[in-house]
């Protein structure tokens, strides 16, 4: 969709943002919608940055970053009017299956009540009144990833009001819970969840929704907070919000493009930006790969920070104390992405077919995830990955030829640049996944027809994040909020006038969420008003 | 160690259980309040875990707490422990012995520290002063919360709102970029932290070292900076930072206060142990032995940890079923182990070089982070760890009290040892075999250590607990986490000494700021006591 709605280019430009993420589209569809002359530019051939539906081998098609939709808020998704451009689901309210080699297959949450009563009872009336808890807290604190954080000591009365509403809030849980709260949200996810439940197949599922994406096993204290955040963001998805949309995750991206073309933005793929121009210490505009200058009075960059400010920028721009912030954002990615062809659908042993179509966690025990990390902290791939796998064949056949299937997995935890060397450790290591799967559906490995392993390194080359991280930095509370992704810039405004960041590394992070697009907007948007 | 007996039968106003020193620095004020105060001890000898013992020869041995350094000026000045003969020797620094021969000893004299550094790394030796600034900064804003009660955030009570407000405005106070850098600190890893800093390994994992004694993390877990900076809040004379030993051992600190206890009027009874708090009423009434001698008091102070108060002391129907959930979830865990060892002279550390200062100091093995993280992932397998993390110290070289002249007295502090195994409870084998991979450890970089060796008392989290009394033998009487700190500290809704029984106080360091011989959580709870009786204290 190159060039789409071309712009007359008659008048300087109010906004350019650099890179067509998720993020970036839906901010530009915000500061479009609000009358200003918007433009997006895009580095690859088509938009949706690690949100991406592309062929990995001939025929087959995968979401190849992303590839499910479960964070990015009901009400934001019905504001850009994304079904009036064309999107649609392929699967809705899917089911998770916890799989453990030789036992039965648990599904998660309420369909698997019946299920866990068989296997704990203590835990079938535990985990109801657990599970609804941690979702009171997540609504609660939900407001704060719909928001600008404010800054600390500052004498606006934004920022001060924004505290208070934020210390209102959980007071308005009720006493005990605001104390419950207050002690859990420091925790690690280990304990917490040991204290409620005691089957290691549900404990081990909790677990790892808490640790996806981080630089952390469940041991470590604030896994609570990430579990929260990202059930905060679930709980403005919809009360089974785990979804697949028709055609992956890129569709998602085509419907976020045509619905901020829509609004009156400019988008333009195969554009890569070079640099930010910077004027008398204001960004200006940037000069592309091409050569061509585009001058806008403001900048918005849906990179990473690090990209941002040392790429795009130049730290000749900035103060030294805030390059090193910057510089020790810690966003080496531990998720690697395994992309399986299958000439036929595999067996999981137990496993109905329906619950196929859904999500499968291969993270039997928190034991089992917290060795996984700890193989990753001395630059080893874990000896026994924890797995998020989907087959979205099952729901979207388009994906491949008929009759054929796609397997796609999240396999944790993998660093970015392991001792050995990756030239090395590639095949080695795709075997072991290869037969973590095996063990669990027996036969699948004499299926595949063709495998794409995507490390950390790869996933940065991809998609330009750097360290491959899929938050654009770990998500830890002490690169959370109002320090997320550094202080000084975790406002959206940069401490450049004129550039802003949009992104993942911003509050209140990735996972095709869309929030941080939207109050980078409303920060934007702030800031002229 | 002569306790004062009390008259039998007679009532007093303030029974506190266990001579710990956070107990006696409660008592010591309670008495000095005017109040009728008896100490209850379980052992034979008083102190808990700072204790001075003799077993083996004319030896003294520090067997719990080594080292002096948290414990509150106001206290030492207030009780006047100096005058009831406690002294502290300062020790001018430490060393990490590095596998390769090589070592990094810190000193307190700024010039030599940084010539030390300098050895490892140029660049570091510039970090150092950006590091300890900002370290110094922290323990600047948090030395003052220590002696204060954290106030409740849920309470709309007017105390808890001006000491919310007092918080907010000393944090405030500090500034914008200050408040984003503590925020950081509290909630960071110390290896993380170190990464901000340093590029040299060795400089890294000295430091890293005080982030896990005494902790069930590692160094890369996420609140390990704040616990670096509770080893780094040394108070003696002053300086911040600064280490000493008390002459005569740890029990020193003890018997100091145990003798301005009895200089104040109050009463000790070692060999007393308290089996059950009596309640009538919602309220503490007293206690029972395990003798079956009752004893009562209108006001209890329990110096034990939170969970050997209330799960083992308290009969559960007095208490509310939510409570007990919180006090059975509290995580006290078990994670370090210690020995004492006698010497027949000193060992020779070849990667030290002759006479250098540093060896009276606290000396280590590990010379990087990861390993440091390894010796923690062994413990979370349920195993003592195969390359400890140690903190010994010699302080007989400094103290001639410790040990018969020619000979030694060394105290080795143990990182990771699990109170429970992975493979079935603790044996006399295994606690030889514990021992013996510390002592191998230290051989590796000491020729004559073992030949050396005449006694050496293995302690295992197993030993402390039975012993000394502590849950899981953890020396903080509970984990310092973010969910264990200020106002969750043992309890959210009773951070403030108070429990649910009328007349009960915690006074250990299970209550705020937690652990290490501060004396703090002693003189917040009585000063909490004190009000609530409507004394001034």
């Amino acid at each position: 969709m190159s060039d789409a709605g071309s712009s007359a280019a008659t008048r300087r430009l109010d906004c350019i943002v650099i890179g067509g993420g998720h993020n970036g589209l839906v901010c530009a569809t915000y500061l479009a919608r609000a009358g200003r002359s918007v433009l997006v530019l895009e580095a690859a051939g088509r938009v949706g940055g690690a949100a991406v539906t592309r062929e990995f081998a001939p025929g087959y098609r995968v979401s190849a970053g992303a590839h499910l939709l479960h964070l990015m808020p009901r009400a934001l998704m019905d504001e850009l009017g994304l079904a009036g451009q064309g999107f649609t689901y392929a699967g809705r309210d899917l089911p998770t299956t916890a799989i453990a080699a030789g036992l039965a297959p648990l599904p998660i949450g309420a369909p698997g009540q019946a299920a866990l009563q068989a296997v704990s009872p203590r835990d079938a009336a535990a985990y109801p009144a657990f599970s609804a808890r941690l979702r009171r807290f997540a609504v609660a604190l939900y407001p704060l990833l719909d928001s600008i954080p404010p800054r600390l000591g500052s004498d606006a009365w934004t920022d001060r009001i924004a505290l208070l509403k934020l210390g209102w809030r959980i007071r308005t849980l009720g006493r005990r819970e605001m104390r419950e709260l207050l002690r859990i949200i420091g925790m690690n996810a280990y304990d917490l969840i040991a204290d409620e439940l005691e089957t290691p197949r549900l404990q081990g599922a909790l677990g790892f929704d808490a640790v996806l994406g981080t630089n952390f096993g469940p041991r470590a204290p604030g896994t609570v907070l990430t579990l929260l955040t990202r059930l905060a963001a679930e709980s403005a998805a919809g009360s089974s919000p785990l979804a697949q949309p028709r055609g992956g995750l890129g569709a998602l991206s085509e419907a976020l493009a045509k619905a901020a073309v829509a609004a009156g933005a400019t988008v333009r793929t195969g554009t890569r930006v070079a640099r930010i121009r910077v004027q008398a210490d204001r960004a200006v505009g940037v000069v592309l790969d091409s050569g061509e200058s585009i001058d806008a009075g403001t900048v918005i960059s849906n990179a990473d920070a690090k990209s941002t400010f040392f790429k795009l920028l130049g730290t000749r721009h900035l103060d030294t104390g805030f390059v090193r912030k910057v510089d020790h954002l810690r966003s080496r990615g531990l998720a690697a992405k395994l992309h399986l062809a299958l000439d036929r659908l595999p067996s999981f042993p137990g496993l109905p077919i329906a619950a196929l179509g859904g999500r499968l966690l291969i993270a039997p025990s928190l034991d089992y995830i917290e060795r996984a990390w700890d193989h990753s902290k001395y630059g080893e791939c874990s000896s026994a990955p924890t797995l998020e796998i989907t087959l979205p064949t099952v729901n979207d056949p388009s994906l491949a030829p008929a009759g054929r299937h796609v397997l796609s997995a999240i396999v944790q935890y993998v660093p970015y640049q392991p001792a050995a060397g990756w030239a090395a450790e590639r095949a080695r290591y795709t075997d072991v996944v290869l037969a973590t799967l095996e063990a669990h559906a027996p036969g699948l490995r004499s299926t595949v027809t063709a495998t794409e392993f995507l490390t950390p390194a790869d996933l940065e080359r991809e998609f330009g994040m750097s360290g491959g991280h899929w938050h654009h930095g770990d998500l830890a509370f002490d690169q959370f909020y109002m320090v997320r992704p550094v202080p000084g810039a975790a406002q959206y405004r940069t401490p450049v006038t004129g550039l802003y960041l949009c992104g993942a590394s911003c509050h209140p992070g990735g996972g095709v969420m869309g929030l941080a697009g939207r109050n980078a907007a409303r920060a934007v948007l702030r800031k002229a008003a | 160690m002569a306790a004062v007996r009390s008259p039998r039968g007679r009532r007093h106003d303030v029974i506190v259980i266990g001579a710990g020193h956070n107990g006696l620095v409660a008592a010591c004020y309670l008495s000095r309040a005017g109040l009728d105060v008896l100490v209850l001890e379980r052992n034979e000898y008083i102190g808990g875990a700072a204790v001075s013992r003799r077993l083996y020869g004319d030896f003294t041995y520090s067997n719990c707490s080594y080292v002096c350094s948290l414990l509150r000026p106001e206290i030492m000045r207030g009780l006047e422990l100096p005058r009831h003969g406690l002294q502290i020797i300062p020790y001018e620094g430490g060393c990490t012995l590095m596998r390769d021969g090589g070592h990094l000893a810190l000193y307190d004299n700024h010039d030599a520290l940084r010539r030390e550094i300098c050895r490892h790394s140029k660049r570091d030796a510039e970090a150092y002063e950006r590091f300890s600034t900002d370290v110094i900064r922290q323990c600047k804003f948090i030395k003052p919360l220590l002696m204060r009660e954290p106030p409740d955030p849920t309470s709309f009570r007017p105390r808890d709102l001006m000491e919310l407000l007092y918080l907010g405005q000393r944090l405030n106070a500090t500034g914008e970029d200050r408040m984003y850098d503590t925020l950081r600190f509290w909630t960071m890893s110390a290896a993380d932290f170190l990464d901000e800093y340093f590029e040299s390994e060795i400089v890294k994992a000295h430091f890293a070292g005080s982030s896990i004694i005494g902790t069930a993390l590692g160094p890369r877990s996420p609140g390990t900076a704040y616990v670096l900076l509770h080893h780094y809040m040394g108070d003696i004379d002053d300086t911040v930072g600064a280490w000493g030993f008390a002459r005569g051992g740890m029990g020193a600190v003890t018997q100091a206060l145990s003798a301005s206890l009895q200089a104040s009027g109050g009463c000790i009874r070692a060999a007393a142990p308290v089996e059950r708090i009596l309640v009538k009423h919602g309220r503490a009434r007293g206690v029972a032995l395990a003798s079956g001698e009752e004893i009562t008091a209108s006001t209890v102070v329990s110096n034990m940890d939170v969970k050997r108060t209330f799960l083992d002391t308290v009969e559960p129907e007095h208490l509310p079923a939510e409570f007990l959930t919180a006090v059975r979830r509290f995580k006290i865990r078990g994670s370090s182990g210690k020995l004492n060892i006698a010497l027949d002279g000193l060992p020779r550390f070849p990667a030290i070089p002759e006479g250098a200062p540093c060896i009276r100091g606290d000396l280590h093995l590990t010379d990087t982070v990861e390993m440091m993280e390894r010796a923690y992932d062994d413990w979370k397998q349920g195993r003592w760890s195969a390359a400890p993390y140690v903190d010994m110290l010699i302080p007989s070289q400094i103290d001639p009290t410790m040990a018969p002249e020619g000979e030694h007295y060394m105290s080795v502090f143990v990182q990771y040892c699990p109170y429970a195994l992975a493979d079935g409870p603790w044996t006399e084998a295994k606690r030889t075999a514990f021992g013996a991979t510390v002592i191998d450890a230290i051989a590796r970089q000491s020729p004559d250590f073992k030949s050396l060796i005449l006694h050496a008392e293995i302690r295992t989290p197993w030993d402390i607990e039975n012993e000394v009394g502590l849950t899981e033998g953890n020396i903080f009487q509970g984990e310092l986490t973010m969910d264990q700190l200020l106002f969750n500290r043992p309890v959210p809704g009773y951070a403030q000494y108070s429990t649910p029984l009328a007349g009960l106080y915690l006074s250990g360091s299970t209550t705020h700021p937690g652990g290490g011989v501060m004396g703090a959580p002693g003189a917040n709870a009585a000063r909490r006591i004190l009000r609530d009786l409507g004394r001034a204290a």
